[in-house]
């Protein structure tokens, strides 16, 4: 009986979605009804699902629901175990976000576009959402990873009449149709197996599992979770999808969507395949420090703000697989608490992820509904007219560059822990591996820092750089309680995390039969240790309160003086030209530039000057400045394979003559073929 | 709770103290060597309670960022300093945060630093984050492998540990991973602290400063905790090398004749390896920024080798 609540609250929950989901198609006709029903629901939806998550990890028994479907292996059959439990409270905690961003967001669709349908699709996005997270059987779960890429395509392309939203839906749907395919030959695979669909007998059959099928089942498991993730090289629908969508959406994408292929992942790869070898744990690891070196690279030499977030979504899924790569690793080598310790990083850090990202994609949708431009050179001076957006921007950036004392520091910070252990635990070269890993992830971390400061400085300081962004207002109040929550979440998360990580022992005994979390909190409850002896240890929470500590000092200090001696407002210096103005401002391609050469390998930056003047060079009237970075997975990679694929279609084009005569030979040819080979005993 | 109080605020006058101190001593030093007299070892204290008695002129363009940054700088340098061994091993706020929360906070001031430099407006600010931002960036994973060689011997990320590890094995310095780690580290040290040939502290030319160009608005108290800062800063990296790969003379406890030796034994390590560095000041010239990478590039190999040279020998 003790897990009756659990599955009510639960059923609750997907009954909101399922409701208000039909609610606001009937209502399509009345926007402002339209408008309640869609953030109403949607909000009792995550308030619901929120609190089965939270009491479905506080048991740690887990929920079965199965009902069978009259259909041969496919059954209804749900599974709310810790995995499933951590995955829906992320998506809880971003759904309120959003449902009450998304209450004045969606005014200004008012009249202008169909709410009933748009609150369809985010309903049946959340509902699809939960049903992979949830879904204990390979056809439930395929079912619901099909209508979750069908319902983003319909969100991504929402602004349809627009030429490039098109052609970003289509390559969006494209690329899910072939992570699908990877996911189908991988769950067929398994099958085969084990003779069953549902993932429980994928876990007792994995003993069963040759090394060829082992590994061949991985690759498909990682192409087709590792495309949903936006890996590199699979990333590039990524930036072009996430950015058109409308803003509360692409928080969603962004911050849970692409999570659904990390939690694919960690349920397949430490559950259905079995124990794997220590190569597939590398190969999860290096693709990992790839994503989040090149993820970050290419965000800096962004200055739209909203593409600029999905690089960095590439970067965090980047660090997230440091660490779901090294726990495999750990795994294989026999060392399941440092495993433990590993997953709780990158499992930390998905949680941390879809906050701040959520909350990054937020703040520029509530900057891009006041200014109506996502370029970043267009903006400039907003934290005066918008203070409270920029103050919940500014934490989003501090936490997403892993800064102290907030919450990405902590999940970094694991990485950086479980990394050095991994030099300790591992024999061989590889074991080398590990620490540059690290140095890498240091390099990621200043690296984002330093796109930060360009994305929150460019933004919200100096002065106007357009006149759109001269006369903008701050957003409405319910947008900013759903940025507030999420900034609260950041700080919560980051100073308090010794009471947050015994969350994480139902799910490490789950997949790794390990309990850690206890382990990791030393010195009152206060310290985070990395369950070593003599390893490292941290405290954000002694560190939040020695910053507050020493500021008085230094404030008392300041404003003691400057009470005695003026404290003037003066220009800033303009090397005696006749006052600043937009034009000689810094911009974000200026802030870039030393970047942009250092790294001009990668980027092989092109740029083309043209200067107008009357008497000598040196007095121009007029400069036209043009700058581009050549993006060298399309060109190098995708361009050649649609090529390739273009000249295959062309060749096909000669059997396909029309002919009724040379169809009919192909049937009889197909025929005798099958009889040759398929009827024989 | 009152012993870890007390400490901390002895270790914490220290820091205020000899910061200055040390940049005195540098700028004096480097004068000598360029056969100039120089300011005198005193001017640095001269110059901050000098700027806390002047008023302060604050941009029209600035917001609160720009008020905020001066404190942020300042308290993230300081709080650090109380989690550097000094002269006893046993650092008051060891406990809570080991070098890789020393890295990010120090990262967090300079964060906000450059956000600070970008706040009043002016194109100089601009180029001043960016140049830091960009260098600070290329500079961490040099310094991370090179930490990293030096945590993994001690199989901790905590200073406190890394100290008596290093205090057991006091000749260690001589083994070629922990020779190849310092070169890193130290190259890393000339590029955080700004100082030539990656930085020229005494310029004001648009072409070549940094460090100076972020700060080039502030006046007046907020400058003089910029100022204490950052030679805050300088003063805890410079106590990380001298004190990961040369622990002579670290106390193990809290007494008093402990403290007075480390003290000295401190203070002469800081002294000399100052010295160094104004060596190089002087005899190199300021290196093209975009000749900087490479250096940090070497520093990166001298890591990189570091690491492998554990795992030979």
């Amino acid at each position: 009986m003790n897990t009756f609540p659990v599955g009510t609250i639960f059923a609750l929950s997907l009954t909101a979605y399922l409701g208000g989901a039909l609610a606001c198609l009937a209502s399509w006709q009345k926007p402002a009804l339209c408008r309640y029903i869609c953030c109403g629901s949607a909000l009792a939806g995550a308030v619901f699902g929120g609190l089965a998550a939270v009491l479905g990890i506080l048991q740690g028994t887990p929920f079965l629901w199965s009902i069978s479907s009259g259909i041969p292996l496919f059954t209804y059959s749900f599974e709310y175990d810790a995995l499933a439990g951590f995955f829906n409270l992320t998506l809880a905690i971003l759904a309120g976000a959003v449902s009450l961003y998304s209450f004045s967001y969606l005014r200004e669709f008012e009249g202008k576009r169909n709410i009933g349908f748009f609150g369809f699709l985010f309903h049946l996005l959340l509902l699809s959402l939960t049903v992979v997270f949830t879904a204990a059987n390979a056809f439930l779960f395929l079912i619901g990873w099909e209508v979750m890429a069908l319902v983003a395509y319909g969100l991504v392309a929402f602004y349809h009449e627009d030429r490039e939203t098109r052609r970003a839906g289509l390559l969006y749907i494209v690329m899910a149709h072939i992570d699908a395919g990877c996911l189908l030959l991988g769950f067929a695979l398994l099958m085969q197996v084990s003779g069953s669909a549902d993932f429980a007998s994928f876990r007792t059959a994995a003993a069963q599992l040759s090394n060829g099928q082992q590994a061949a089942a991985f690759i498909f498991f990682f192409l087709g979770f590792g495309i949903k993730a936006g890996i590199i090289p699979f990333h590039i629908w990524l930036p072009a999808a996430h950015p058109v969508a409308p803003s509360n959406i692409s928080a969603l994408l962004s911050g849970i969507v692409l999570k659904a292929g990390i939690y694919g992942m960690a349920r397949i790869f430490l559950g259905g395949l079995g124990v794997l070898p220590s190569w597939a744990g590398l190969l999860v690891l290096i693709v990992g420090v790839a994503s989040a070196v090149l993820g970050v690279l290419y965000a800096l030499m962004e200055h739209d703000l909203k593409r600029l977030l999905a690089y960095h979504s590439i970067e965090n899924i980047g660090i997230i697989l440091i660490g779901l790569g090294a726990a495999l690793v750990f795994r294989a080598a026999g060392h399941p608490q440092l495993a433990a310790v590993a997953l709780i990083a990158a499992m930390f850090h998905t949680l941390n992820h879809a906050i701040f990202k959520c909350l990054l994609f937020l703040g520029a949708g509530s900057v891009l509904h006041s200014t109506g431009t996502r370029n970043m050179e267009e903006m400039g001076g907003l934290i005066r007219p918008m203070p409270v957006t920029a103050f919940c921007f500014l934490i989003g950036a501090v936490a997403i560059s892993g800064l102290p004392p907030l919450n990405g520091f902590v999940s970094e910070w694991l990485t950086y822990q479980s990394l050095l252990a991994g030099y300790g635990a591992t024999g061989g070269l590889t074991r080398i591996l590990f620490p540059l890993a690290g140095s890498m992830l240091a390099l990621t971390g200043a690296l984002a820092a330093a796109c930060f400061v360009k994305a929150f400085a460019i933004t919200f300081l100096a002065l106007p750089r357009s006149v759109e962004s001269r006369h903008v207002h701050e957003a409405p109040r319910s947008m900013l309680v759903g940025m507030g929550w999420l900034t609260a979440a950041c700080l919560a998360l980051g100073l308090g995390v010794t009471w947050f990580l015994p969350v994480f022992d139902t799910l490490t005994e789950q997949l790794l039969g390990q309990r850690v979390g206890t382990n990791l909190i030393s010195g009152h409850g206060l310290v985070l240790s990395a369950g070593l002896p003599h390893g490292g240890t941290v405290s954000t929470a002694v560190i939040g309160i020695g910053l507050v500590i020493l500021l008085i000092p230094a404030v008392l200090l300041v404003s003691i003086r400057a009470r005695r001696f003026a404290r003037k407002r003066g220009p800033t210096w303009d090397c005696g030209l006749p006052g600043l103005s937009e034009e000689n401002e810094f911009t974000a391609t200026a802030f870039s530039k030393p970047l942009r050469m250092i790294f001009s390998a990668l980027y092989q930056p092109r740029r083309e000057i043209q200067a107008v003047f009357d008497v000598s060079p040196y007095f121009p009237k007029e400069i036209r400045f043009e700058s581009e970075i050549e993006p060298t997975f399309e060109k190098r990679l995708y361009v050649p394979l649609k090529d390739l694929l273009l000249w295959f279609s062309i060749r096909m084009r000669t059997i396909q003559a029309g002919s009724i005569h040379a169809y009919l030979a192909y049937i009889f040819v197909t025929l005798v073929l099958l009889l040759l080979f398929g009827v024989r005993p | 709770m009152t012993g870890l109080l007390a400490k901390a605020g002895l270790q914490m006058v220290l820091l205020l103290l000899v910061a200055p101190l040390l940049s005195g001593i540098i700028k004096t030093l480097k004068a000598r060597l360029q056969t100039r007299r120089g300011p005198g070892i005193l001017q640095s204290y001269r110059d901050i309670f000098k700027l806390f008695h002047k008023g302060m002129v604050i941009p029209d363009t600035a917001s609160w960022i720009f008020s905020t940054t001066p404190y942020i700088v300042f308290v993230t340098a300081a709080l650090v300093g109380l989690m550097i061994p000094m002269t006893t091993t046993d650092a008051p706020l060891s406990l809570f945060g080991g070098v890789l929360a020393v890295v990010y906070l120090l990262a967090l001031g300079r964060f906000f630093l450059a956000l600070g430099g970008l706040d009043a407006g002016s194109s100089f600010g601009g180029l001043g984050s960016s140049r830091e931002m960009t260098i600070s960036a290329i500079a961490e994973p040099a310094m991370m492998l090179a930490i990293f060689t030096v945590a993994l011997a001690a199989s901790s990320t905590n200073l406190s540990e890394m100290a008596k590890v290093a205090v057991s094995q006091s000749w260690k310095f001589l083994a070629p991973s922990q020779m190849l780690a310092f070169a890193a580290l130290f190259i890393v040290l000339i590029a955080e602290t700004g100082r030539i040939p990656v930085d020229n502290p005494a310029t004001h030319l648009e072409l070549t400063m940094i460090h100076e160009a972020m700060i080039l608005e502030y006046s007046g108290p907020y400058l003089a905790l910029i100022e204490w800062g950052a030679s805050i800063k300088q003063l805890v990296l410079m106590t990380l090398l001298v004190n990961t790969f040369f622990p002579f003379g670290l106390s193990s406890d809290w007494t008093a004749r402990g403290l007075g030796l480390g003290l000295i034994f401190y203070l002469t390590k800081i002294f000399l390896l100052a010295g160094l560095v104004i060596l190089v000041e002087t005899t190199n010239a300021k290196l093209r920024l975009f000749r900087v990478p490479e250096l940090l590039m070497v520093s990166f190999i001298f890591g990189a080798l570091a690491l492998i040279s554990t795992f030979l020998f």
